[in-house]
């Protein structure tokens, strides 16, 4: 498919192969940093994250390392909780997202012209409400804002960008020659689906769904922002950026650290889809 | 034409979808209008009032058939038409996007082929690092930072609100959504940057610029003859999808500046459950959305002939 890999020096492509990308490696340790600190909030916080340990709004300081909140809890400790709910929120959604996204695509793509046109305009519609608007309406719908409500409107509003990319995807894949000699050679549209098009696809729908994670973790802190997301005591980075909007003038650094530890996580696992892109796509290795 | 069709189709799909969603919401609409500790007469005129007491299928005809008109209703809470409402927020929400979007159109389509372009330079390495960063951050949390340092450190613009009596006085107007639009140009630009680069870098590697380059046509006179209509088919249905979200995902950047707009009147709405205005935002603003992805396809049809009739055989 791409010429300048094929023409490339045989000893480069052998050099290249064997490279793990920075991009992964950096990602992975960010990435791991967090899932750490969340996993370690199950059994251990630095504080009681509900107890009022120190002064109200308190700056950093060698016993908080990110100050206090209003009600003088420590940030610290609710960041680290807030890692987890990021890290719940955003695999939870994805596995929604992706198992509804993936199968409707791959329905979508095998589908009538028809069919596939209503596929196509349905997945328009669902995208035209976005994550916060259908998770808006699922909370208000289910009148407790939880955890769960939070991961199904987003894992929910999340499946159609997936179901669209899936189908475009796949057709690309079911147009080319060895999928017509697939089908003379008598292979069945399922196997056709787990040999061909899976495997076809998965390089570029894995760094979506990554990339999805990071958006799903965005929205949940948006929503709890917007008071919708998972109640107090579960410590969101949006929730706690909301209380911190308001004592913005006495106390700037909570307005901070949570949004910077939203933001690495993010990153974090940008950095781990753009690695495993490099890493699972050959074609790709040579251009970067 | 077929186009056309598809809109129309999509419109009644989305009519029914809303139809559901709302009808998933909790509680009669009619209890509204009733004061706690109404008798079951006082209940049942208010649900013929508010036609909750027909059959589903009824409702739902009633239901496209207002929309067809425009006809919202009046809000539960207020008693204003919902319509004119709408009318009032769309003066904040329209300008706020559009701004935005022109906005970052005019940042990152030359930052995005420039990026691709020089990608080998220190300067394409840090629009992508810059980039890469700006798609992590959440709008919001922009929203904030900006409001910390602009608002209230350097006390050059109000840290939130909208004048009472809207665009009268467009300098006060003006001045109260600078920071917004700048929230979202920041956000919007950093993804569209990522995209006009990618788009960009598939097309310096295809064989057609080879060709052109090949034939003594200079770098940029060959991206310029050969490569915008090339790059513009996939950047404008990005393009579309981000003009649709911005219009409806306002709403957060509505709450953190305190604007009147459309995205916070859906908001109040739900908390007070007041129907009338939570579907009407819903409709008008699934309306726009599906009239701006009418467009971009419009418009790369416009710009690649290919895309006009639909190969046949094949797969489809």
């Amino acid at each position: 498919m791409n010429g300048t890999a094929g023409s490339m020096p045989q000893t480069e492509g052998k050099m290249t192969r064997r490279t793990i990308p920075l991009s992964l490696i950096v990602g992975g340790v960010i990435v791991g940093l967090h899932l750490l600190a969340g996993l370690l909030t199950l059994f251990w916080t630095p504080y009681d994250p509900t107890a009022m340990v120190g002064g109200r709004l308190a700056g950093p300081s060698l016993a908080h390392w990110a100050g206090t909140d209003r009600l003088g809890r420590d940030l610290f400790t609710q960041i680290l909780i807030g890692a987890r709910i990021a890290i719940e929120v955003g695999s939870g959604a994805v596995a929604i997202g992706a198992a509804i996204g993936v199968t409707l695509g791959i329905l979508a793509a095998f589908a009538t012209r028809t069919l596939d046109d209503v596929f196509a305009a349905a997945f328009d519609i669902l995208i035209a409400f976005p994550t916060l608007l259908v998770a808006m309406l699922i909370v208000a719908a289910s009148q407790t804002a939880s955890l769960f409500t939070a991961v199904l409107a987003i894992g929910i509003a999340g499946s159609a960008i997936i179901a669209r990319l899936t189908r475009i995807l796949a057709k690309r894949v079911l147009s080319m020659d060895y999928i017509v000699a697939a089908r003379v050679a008598g292979s069945s549209w399922p196997s056709i689906v787990v040999v061909h098009v899976l495997p076809n696809i998965w390089p570029t729908l894995i760094v979506n769904l990554a990339l999805q994670f990071g958006l799903a973790a965005m929205a949940e802190s948006s929503l709890s922002y917007l008071g919708l997301g998972a109640p107090p005591p579960n410590a969101s980075w949006g929730r706690l950026l909301q209380e911190a909007q308001g004592t913005v003038y006495t106390a700037p650094f909570g307005a901070i650290a949570p949004g910077i530890a939203l933001v690495t996580l993010v990153i974090g696992v940008n950095l781990l889809a753009d690695g495993l892109r490099a890493f699972a796509d050959p074609t790709r290795r040579g251009r970067r | 034409m077929r186009r056309s069709a598809i809109l129309l189709v999509s419109v009644l799909l989305a009519s029914a979808v809303l139809f559901v969603l709302l009808r998933l919401l909790p509680g009669d609409p009619a209890n509204a209008l009733v004061s706690v500790g109404a008798d079951a007469e006082q209940i049942e005129a208010a649900r013929r009032q508010v036609g909750s007491n027909l059959p589903l299928l009824q409702q739902f005809l009633h239901f496209l058939a207002n929309i067809a008109v425009f006809d919202f209703g009046v809000s539960f809470v207020s008693g204003a038409p919902v319509l004119g409402e709408i009318g009032g927020r769309l003066m904040v929400t329209l300008p706020l996007t559009l701004a935005a979007f022109a906005g970052s159109i005019l940042i990152a389509v030359p930052i995005g082929i420039l990026a691709a372009v020089r990608q080998r330079t220190w300067y394409g390495a840090l629009i992508s690092i810059v980039s890469q960063l700006g798609i992590a951050v959440p709008a919001f949390w922009i929203g904030i930072l900006l409001v910390t340092l602009f608002a209230v450190n350097l006390q050059l613009f109000p840290s939130g609100g909208f004048p009472d009596d809207g665009w009268t006085a467009p300098a006060e107007s003006i001045q109260a959504l600078i920071l917004p639009v700048l929230t979202i140009t920041l956000v919007m630009s950093a993804s569209l940057i990522r995209y006009v680069r990618s788009a960009t870098e598939d097309i310096l590697s295809s064989d057609y610029l080879r060709t052109a380059r090949a034939l003594g046509a200079t770098l940029s006179g060959a991206l310029v003859r050969h490569g915008i209509r090339n790059g513009a088919v996939p950047v404008i249905s990005i393009l579309g999808i981000e003009l649709a979200s911005t219009l409806l995902g306002a709403v957060v950047i509505e709450r953190v500046f305190a604007l009147p707009g459309l995205g916070s009147m859906l908001l109040l709405g739900i908390e007070q459950r007041d129907y009338p205005n939570v579907q009407g935002v819903l409709v008008v603003s699934t309306l726009l959305v599906l009239i701006v992805g009418f467009l971009a396809d419009v418009l790369q049809r416009l710009v690649d002939p290919r895309l006009r009739e639909r190969v046949t055989g094949g797969a489809s």
